[in-house]
Order: structure tokens, then sequence, then C-alpha cells
């Protein structure tokens, strides 16, 4: 019970009750003796129990638990832990990547509309982005969800993201919702560790290497634009997109967050993002807001635009509107 | 569970100047109080100690899979975790409710039992922490959330704000508890500049807790169901009901265990603010009631989905109705005359406020925010089997510091008792 070898009051008082310390110590030694078993015993059952968390180094090497936040890597930081990644990429699924960083083009500032006058709903957009983003396959994702809404309605309660009919219905209207790209991304703020943030052309990015997997984003993004990885990614090797940016779509790690990057590894080199690319219908629309030039200015100027939940303040750069 | 014998308690007889040598020796000394006890105090650490192991192997399990072991999704994702932590940072924050009579109005009886408040208060910020931590995808990157060496996004994020608050409030009671017991132990007196300030630091702690907490969740504005200015007031009121509450309960165990009388005053006067808190709680409860389902806006669709269900999904309908009786008849029962005497009416009240609050911040709050989704789908959400053992161990690890720490207390006061006693001749 005690090493405490100060003398006690009762035992400084001698005789008075010092016939009481044979029956006090005695068993005092053997209840440490007793207390010492169990604690011993108690700390091996601890060690047994959380014997799973020994898979954590199997995944998760030194240099990746110590790897520092995205924007405090220097160039040579950044080639080592790209390097790393594609062949922890190759070990595991078996496939060479390039693992890539393109930075924003100077001045330029994306947007994205939509038309849903010509939206039909084939969701061709989700597949596509599915196979560029290298998703996840167990469950059928992408950073896309398209209502199919009632006419008469932009009410979202009225609208589904669960249909399977042919499309269009007679009396429905399809629209895609993905990453706002918002001005005032609440996600951001939201984030504990500034493991999210908005770069300089606009787009909202996750460092998933520094993510904690709260999902406080999740729960501060009003468009449901924001996944978290609930278990380690699958994705059959025939299937991996190999052509891989770092803040955009190489695979993700188990328990951190993913959304919608407008394809920054496309669109920073002058491509479409995959999305608008696999459209059948035309309704899609992407560019420089400050090119006044671009195709995205155009809709701006000459369509009445709208944008989601105009009300949080949010100031998306994602726009929809109507033909005529 | 027997009581030290007055042998038992090894005091020195005259106080060391030398903390550092002393200090240590008080920890040790205490750590063989605190586990010393009878037959029913050995099978209740055991029984918790189990649990807790159940749940540390549940945490394990879920950070070696992912969280696909929940129930989690990405429409409700968060869950069980989030709303325990939410219920516990109210129990934290309600022991303030026995520092303010005790300190602010100077309330002798008050006084000699606030000990106990505080005891609850680091018991249940632990409880909180570890709520939050079993919540991480990454508990691996722990480290990115400590200031200096990882990022954290302050003032902004809110949840950092929580952080900083919940950490401050268990290091400002550590002290508080470990310096006044630590002055028993010597036999001095507490130097009330070392401890007083602190007390005073601590109300308004408590207080930022709590509110922090709720801007957590007020401070989204896509989710309509949190973001109304009445949660951080309704967090503080129902905390100031199931934190008396729930230290009304240890009192009366630690009576019944420790055999030691204690003044009836203390639980009368944290009756009487239980009296006030819950009223305003429910008043507040009705305010907002009223104004979700009066305007019929798409406002009210958490709220209908959480009180009546919606489109068919009824999943949380039990849960809400079980707090709303357990909170109503709870509330009748404190305002009972009975309700100031030792009896069972007392404890039925406590019992039933504190499941009702439970479920109204934790369920029944946390929940209905992701349902209907930001997109307005309805995807329903229950705990699973390992959100359950989590939540448990996380529990049973609360109950067995606390019991520590009051076995401490228990100690060290009925230490000093036996030396302020006149000695027989």
């Amino acid at each position: 019970m005690t090493v405490d070898d100060t003398p006690s009051p009762d035992a400084s008082q001698g005789d008075s009750n010092g016939h009481q310390l044979p029956i006090v110590n005695q068993p005092a030694t053997r209840r440490t003796a007793l207390k010492a078993v169990g604690a011993a015993l108690g700390l091996a059952a601890f060690g047994k129990a959380v014997s799973p968390l020994w898979s954590i180094p199997e995944h998760v090497s030194v240099d990746e638990f110590l790897q520092q936040h995205y924007q405090e890597l220097t160039p040579s930081d950044k080639d080592r832990i790209f390097a790393r990644l594609e062949s922890e990429t190759k070990e595991e699924f078996g496939v060479d990547v390039t693992i890539s960083d393109p930075r924003p083009l100077p001045g330029v500032r994306f947007g994205y509309a939509i038309n849903l006058s010509k939206c039909n709903g084939n969701g061709a957009c989700m597949e596509a982005c599915s196979k560029e983003n290298n998703h996840h396959r167990g469950i059928d994702q992408s950073y896309i969800r398209v209502l199919e809404m009632s006419k008469g309605s932009m009410d979202m309660e009225h609208g589904t993201t669960t249909f399977d009919h042919t499309v269009p219905q007679d009396g429905k209207f399809y629209m895609p919702v993905q990453c706002q790209q918002c001005e005032k991304p609440p996600c951001v703020s939201a984030c504990p560790v500034e493991a999210t943030w908005q770069e300089d052309d606009g787009i909202v990015v996750v460092d998933y290497n520094w993510c904690i997997g709260c999902r406080y984003c999740e729960a501060a993004c009003p468009y449901h634009a924001r996944r978290f990885n609930w278990e380690p990614p699958e994705i059959p090797a025939d299937e991996i997109n190999p052509d891989q940016g770092y803040l955009s779509n190489r695979i993700r790690p188990q328990g951190t967050m993913e959304k919608c990057h407008f394809c920054l590894h496309r669109t920073r080199e002058g491509r479409a993002p995959a999305c608008l690319e696999a459209c059948p219908t035309g309704a899609r629309v992407f560019g420089d807001l400050n090119d006044p030039e671009s195709d995205i200015n155009w809709v701006l100027e000459n369509k009445r635009v709208f944008v989601l939940k105009e009300e949080l303040g949010t100031q998306p750069n994602f726009f929809y509107f109507f033909d005529s | 569970m027997t009581m030290p014998s007055s042998a038992d308690a090894h005091h020195p007889q005259t106080t060391t100047n030398d903390p550092l040598r002393s200090y240590p020796k008080f920890l040790w000394w205490g750590l063989g109080e605190s586990t010393n006890g009878g037959l029913g105090f050995y099978v209740w650490m055991i029984v918790l100690t189990a649990i807790s192991l159940v749940g540390a192997n549940a945490w394990a399990n879920q950070v070696a899979q992912g969280m696909i072991v929940t129930n989690m999704t990405d429409h409700v994702s968060w869950g069980l975790y989030i709303a325990n932590f939410t219920f516990c940072v109210g129990l934290a924050a309600g022991g303030v409710m026995m520092v303010i009579p005790a300190y602010l109005y100077d309330d002798e009886e008050m006084h000699r039992v606030v000990i106990v408040g505080e005891a609850v208060a680091i018991a249940a910020i632990v409880m909180a922490t570890l709520s939050v931590v079993v919540d991480l995808g990454r508990p691996d990157r722990f480290w990115h959330l400590v200031p200096i060496i990882g990022r954290v996004n302050w003032p902004v994020s809110m949840l950092t704000w929580d952080v900083i608050v919940l950490n401050g409030y268990l290091i400002i009671n550590l002290h508080i508890v470990g310096y006044l017991l630590y002055m028993r132990y010597l036999g001095r007196k507490p130097n009330p500049s070392w401890y007083v300030p602190f007390v005073f630091l601590s109300i308004v702690w408590a207080i930022s807790i709590h509110t922090v907490t709720a801007f957590l969740y007020c401070g989204l504005g896509g989710r309509p169901f949190w973001n109304t200015a009445l949660l951080a007031p309704r967090f503080l009121a129902s905390a100031f009901v199931s934190g008396p509450a729930f230290i009304i309960l240890v009192m009366r165990i630690l009576r019944i265990t420790t055999g030691r009388e204690t003044a009836p005053g203390p639980a009368r006067t944290l009756i009487q603010i239980i009296r006030v808190a819950m009223t305003i709680n429910l008043v507040m409860l009705a305010s907002e009631l009223f104004t979700l389902f009066y305007t019929g806006s798409s406002h009210g669709a958490s709220a209908e989905y959480l009180y009546f269900g919606s489109h068919g999904h009824t999943g949380l309908v039990p849960w809400i109705w079980t707090a709303v009786v357990c909170n109503l008849v709870g509330t009748g029962l404190f305002f009972m005359p009975e309700a100031l005497e030792r009896g069972t009416i007392r404890i039925a009240a406590c019992v039933l406020c504190i499941v009702g609050i439970w479920i109204e911040k934790g369920m029944g709050l946390i929940i209905p925010g992701f349902i209907p989704s930001t997109l307005h789908e309805i995807v329903e959400y229950s705990p699973s089997l390992v959100e359950w053992k989590v939540t448990a161990g996380i529990w049973a690890f609360g109950f067995l510091l606390l019991t520590v720490l009051l076995k401490l207390i228990v100690a060290v006061f009925t230490g000093e008792e036996s030396r302020a006693k006149p000695q027989p001749p």
C-alpha cells in the first residue's frame, strides 16, 4: 500500500494504539503485492486488447507519420514524398503511377456552370468522375450526386439521388451537385488542422496526409460535397488512373476526407474536367472567370444563373441556369 | 467498500518543505489509498476494468479496419461518439454549480463538498476527450492538433477552441483538486492565492467549455437544426441539470459506501438549482419547437423526423419521446417537496433527468442535424455494436477514474480528521 517512510501519526503515538499495527501492516504488505499482480495483469490485458493497433506501423511508415503539412514542404521534400507514395502504390496495388503537383495558373479563377435544361440525368459525369479520381470501388461513389427533381419546384426535399430507371422521366429535371468551390468555404473554416484550404484559382483542396479524419468539414458543408474514406480503398489494378495529383486524384488513405477538386491535375494543364468531357448532353460549362472571353463568362453574361443555397453566404463558384 | 481506518492513514506529522520529494510521495500514498477497499470495491473496479478493456479492444479494431465498423455514413457522419461527447462536456460544466455557491456565495457546507464536483468534472472531461479521440479517422495524426508541432486553425475553427478550452479546464481542475488534497495531506492550510484565482477562472471556464461546444454545432449554416442562437443557452441550462443531478447521485453513493455523515444542505441547494435550470431548459425547448413546427419551413424537417418520423423513417422517434417523458417526469419529481429530502423520489428524479438529457443533447441533437442531409436525403443511423462497446468503455474508464479520485479525497479528508481529533487519554 505504501512506501511512506515518515512515521505515521498513529505509529508515533506508541502504545496507545500500537496493538493495531501488526493487524494493519501485515495485510497491507500482502495487499500491495496483490495490487502489483492486479496492475500487471491489467496492463497485460490492455496490451492484448489494443493489439490490433499494431497494424498501424504496417501501413504508416515513419516518414509518413512525421510528414509535414503540404504548405511547409520544400520541392525536395515533395520529390521524396511523391516517390514514396508512388512506390507504396506499386507495392499495394501493383500499378506504376506518377504523382504530380500542378500549381494554380497565375491569374486564373475557375468557375463551373450546368445547364439544367440540357442535363438529362444520364449519370455519365458520375461514372467518369469515379474512374478519373480513383474512387474506392467498394461503395459506388463519385464526387457528384445527381438529383432527380420534380418540375414545378426547386425544393431538394422533392428530389432524390437514388433513382434507378431510364432517364429522362416525364415531369422531372436533373440537377448534378458537386463541390461548389465556395468563395467562402465553411469546410475550410471548420478544419481544426488546416488540412483543407482554398488555392489561388479558387479550388478547395485537401492534404490527405495531414487530415485527421474528424469529419467536422463534412458536417459544415451545405452541399454534401465531402466524403470520408470509411475503409481501406479497393480499386482493381487495371482501373487505376496512373496520372495522379498529390492534392487531387491520388488514391486516398483510409480515415481521411476527400472532395471534388475540379480535376486540378487536368484543368491546371489546360484540359477539361473529366465530368465535362464525359457529359453527352453538353450541359456542362467550365472555364476561367477572370478571362472575359471564356465560355463560363459567356454563360454568366447571357444566362440568368443561380447558385445553390445563396442565403448561406458561401458564394459558390458553381452556377446553374436554364435555356431560354 | 470499507473506509481506511485511521491507522491506515500515513500522514507525515511534520510538513516537509520540499515539494519535489513530498509531492511524488503524496501521489504514491494516494495511489495506495485509492486502491484500498473491501470486496465490493474490488468487484466494482474489476468490472469497470473489464468493460474498459472491451471498449479499448473495440476501438483498436476500429482503427485497424477503418470506421466502416461503425454505422456512421457520409450522410450521418457523426454518431454516438459525438453525442456522448456533448453530454460529457455538459457533465463537466455542471460541476460549476457547486463551485458558484461555495465560492461566490460562501456557502460553508457546499465548500466542504465542492471537491466532489471538481472530481466529477475531471472524470467527465477525460470522457469527453476520449469520445473525440475515438471519433478520429486517423488517431495516429493526433499530433497535428497540438500547437507548435502541429498546425492549428486557430481562431477560425471552433474545434480548435474546443480542444483548447477542454484541456484548459482539465488542467485547472487537476491543479485545484491536486493542490487542495496535497495541502490537506501535508496538514497545511491551503494558501488561497494558490488556488482561489483558479477557482474563479474555472467558473468562467466551465461556462466557456459548453458554450464553445454549442458553437461547434450552431456555427454551421448548412445544418438548420443546429443553426440556432438558442443552442448554447440550452446546452448550459441542461448541463446545470445533468451535472448537479449526477453529483447528487455520487454524494449519495459516497455517503452509503463510506458511512460518513454529510450535511443535507448542499444537495438541497443543488436541487433548487436544478429546478430553475430545468424549467429554463424546458421553456427554451418549447420555444425552439414552436418556431420549428409553427413556421413549417424546411428548418423544421429535422425536428419533424426526430419527433414524428419523416417519409416512413422513424428511427429516432422512440429515443426522443423517451427523453421527453424522462425530462417531464423527472422535472415533476424535482418539484415535489420530497425531492428536498433524502429518498427514492430524489434519486428517481436525478436518474430520469440524466437519461433524458443524455438523449436530448446526444442522440436527439447530433443525429437529426444530419437527417435529412444537406441535399435532403434521408439516411438513418443507429449505433453499431462497436460504437456501443467503445462508448461503454469510455464510461467505465470515467467511472474508474472517478472512483480513484473519490477514494483519494475520502482518504485525505479522513486522515485530516483523525489528526484533528483530540487523542484519547
